[in-house]
């Protein structure tokens, strides 16, 4: 699938919910199916700064595609950057780079989450973009 | 004096009547900071309507009126903390300010290069990075009084480190983190037996505990207006006289000095000489109006309501399926901080500010604590007069919650 169709599809899955619980239950339910970072890379250096709690990130180039695993110590946490995860991993460096993440405010998560977490999240964003930078090279 | 009732303090309160994400507010971040009754908020719009002017140095009415009102407002807030005369406050924009203008004027007077200087192992921030700066810059030490893991500091340890010839000794009333009462009183008699002058953080007591400085003997008293019904922006500090004329000022500028030159200034008596620059008159007037709204009920009922408050949430989250309390402290004040095992604080509060509950998680700015529990933070109830037990019930049936979505 292509990034927009996956963003489409997180888009309409979010918006079956009136109930802000229910996306939280959902967010958390994607938290605990995050592919997990090889525990050798659970340190300092893959940490993503400007988040409440901590979030680790790699990423890896495969046959021209880039594969994020990520961990978070808080569950909510997870489940966003897994989310960005099931968008961003398995496309080429090149798509990520062109991706429009207006998705983001369609399913209300830049804008129902607070402040410091909304911040954490446009973080985890920009790391992505940032490995694919790297990796477009 | 007025009969204490929650429901008539509540409409005081406008604040606290409104619905969040559809459900009514439950505030127990009061710790953080406390909301303001209507007496306040028109205190300080009444000043700006009516009275505004700079003061100390008009000559025509307003400015008089306004000097004469802001030292009013010290006189109340002297009486309040039962100083011996109004001049022993001075005003600041809060405890972390006074703190700053300790580490600073006091660290001047009386800290040289090697010299140490006594805290506690569950300071917040403010009252340890300012230490930790000044005796880094004089290369001396900071010697850190332990706790147990109740929370409790240990005495003897603290007789150990007063062996030592601290030079000063700066120690919380109330732990914003843990709740933990220290034995101030005697704390301070320890070490003015070593001739050490002791400096009490009253950031979290003032609106929970009658404070009589005198009682205390402490040589200094700080604290912020803002967790005490009052505006934000106004605080202040209590100094015993003798330490007050002997220290150097802390910032310079206008309103702080006596004759200027461009070869020699001179300074203003004290407290002025603390207080550089226009100070924030408006707020100071909200906080004596605050000082006179917690003095308005019996201190004793309020201090029980509040008690009362406490036991009643730590009985309810009890129940709470691997709850474990940082802090447990036999003399608790004020706040209920927890963790729940295998949930991360964050992911609770966010949950459960959805449920309309508003509390605090993190660190609280108290960083080393939380790495003395080996926790990445708490989540955090604190409590003022106008909470309720209905608002404890819906707060521990939303942490249920929250826990069973989050596990």
């Amino acid at each position: 699938m292509t990034i927009k169709e996956i963003q489409d599809s997180i888009v309409e899955e979010f918006s079956m919910f009136d109930d802000w619980m229910d996306r939280y239950v959902m967010l958390i339910e994607m938290g605990k199916e995050c592919p997990i970072i090889d525990p050798q890379y659970r340190n300092d250096n893959y940490l993503i700064n400007g988040c409440q709690s901590r979030v680790w990130l790699h990423a890896e180039l495969k046959d021209g595609k880039i594969y994020f695993t990520a961990d978070s110590d808080a569950v909510i946490t997870k489940g966003i950057i897994n989310l960005l995860i099931k968008v961003f991993s398995g496309q080429t460096p090149a798509d990520i780079l062109a991706a429009d993440m207006s998705f983001l405010d369609e399913i209300g998560l830049k804008e129902h989450l607070s402040p410091t977490r909304s911040n954490g999240l446009l973080s985890m964003v920009k790391q992505m973009m940032l490995y694919a930078e790297i990796m477009n090279k | 004096m007025n009969h204490f009732d929650v429901n008539d303090i509540r409409k005081q309160f406008p604040v606290l009547d409104q619905l969040v994400y559809g459900k009514p507010l439950v505030y127990f971040d009061n710790a953080a900071t406390t909301q303001k009754p209507l007496c306040v908020i028109e205190r300080e719009r009444d000043y700006y309507l009516h009275e505004n002017c700079n003061i100390h140095r008009g000559v025509h009415y307003l400015s008089q009126m306004a000097t004469e009102a802001y030292e009013n407002a010290r006189k109340t807030v002297a009486q309040f903390v039962n100083a011996r005369q109004p001049q022993e406050i001075v005003f600041t924009r809060g405890t972390t300010e006074s703190l700053n203008l300790l580490a600073t004027s006091l660290g001047q007077l009386l800290v040289n290069q090697g010299d140490k200087v006594v805290v506690s192992a569950m300071e917040h921030h403010s009252n340890m990075v300012p230490w930790q700066q000044m005796i880094q810059a004089k290369k001396g030490e900071l010697l850190v009084i332990r706790m147990d893991k109740k929370g409790v500091l240990d005495l003897n340890h603290y007789e150990e480190l007063l062996k030592q010839k601290p030079k000063i000794v700066s120690i919380t009333h109330i732990s914003n983190t843990l709740g933990t009462v220290n034995p101030v009183k005697e704390m301070v008699a320890m070490a003015h037996k070593y001739d050490i002058p002791v400096i009490i953080d009253g950031a979290q007591s003032m609106a929970h505990q009658v404070i009589d400085v005198q009682d205390l003997d402490c040589d200094f008293y700080v604290f912020s207006g803002h967790k005490m019904y009052a505006p934000m922006g106004i605080g202040g500090l209590y100094g015993k006289m003798e330490w007050l004329e002997k220290m150097p000022p802390y910032q310079f500028g206008g309103e702080m000095v006596d004759t200027v030159s461009f070869e020699k200034t001179t300074f203003n008596k004290v407290p002025f000489k603390f207080e550089a620059g226009t100070p924030n008159v408006g707020a100071a007037l909200g906080l004596e109006t605050a000082v006179k709204f917690i003095q308005s009920f019996d201190r004793q009922e309020v201090e029980a309501y509040e008690d009362e408050l406490l036991r009643y949430a730590i009985e309810g989250l009890s129940s709470v399926e691997g709850m474990r309390f940082i802090g447990e402290a036999p003399k608790r004040n004020g706040l209920v901080s927890f963790v729940i095992d295998g949930i991360h604080p964050y992911d609770l509060g966010t949950i459960i500010d959805k449920m309309g509950v508003a509390v605090r998680t993190g660190h609280h700015c108290a960083e080393p604590v939380m790495t003395f529990f080996g926790i990445p933070g708490t989540v955090r109830a604190s409590f003022a007069m106008y909470n309720t037990k209905e608002e404890i019930d819906i707060f521990v049936k939303a942490v249920e919650k929250a826990a069973n979505m989050l596990r």
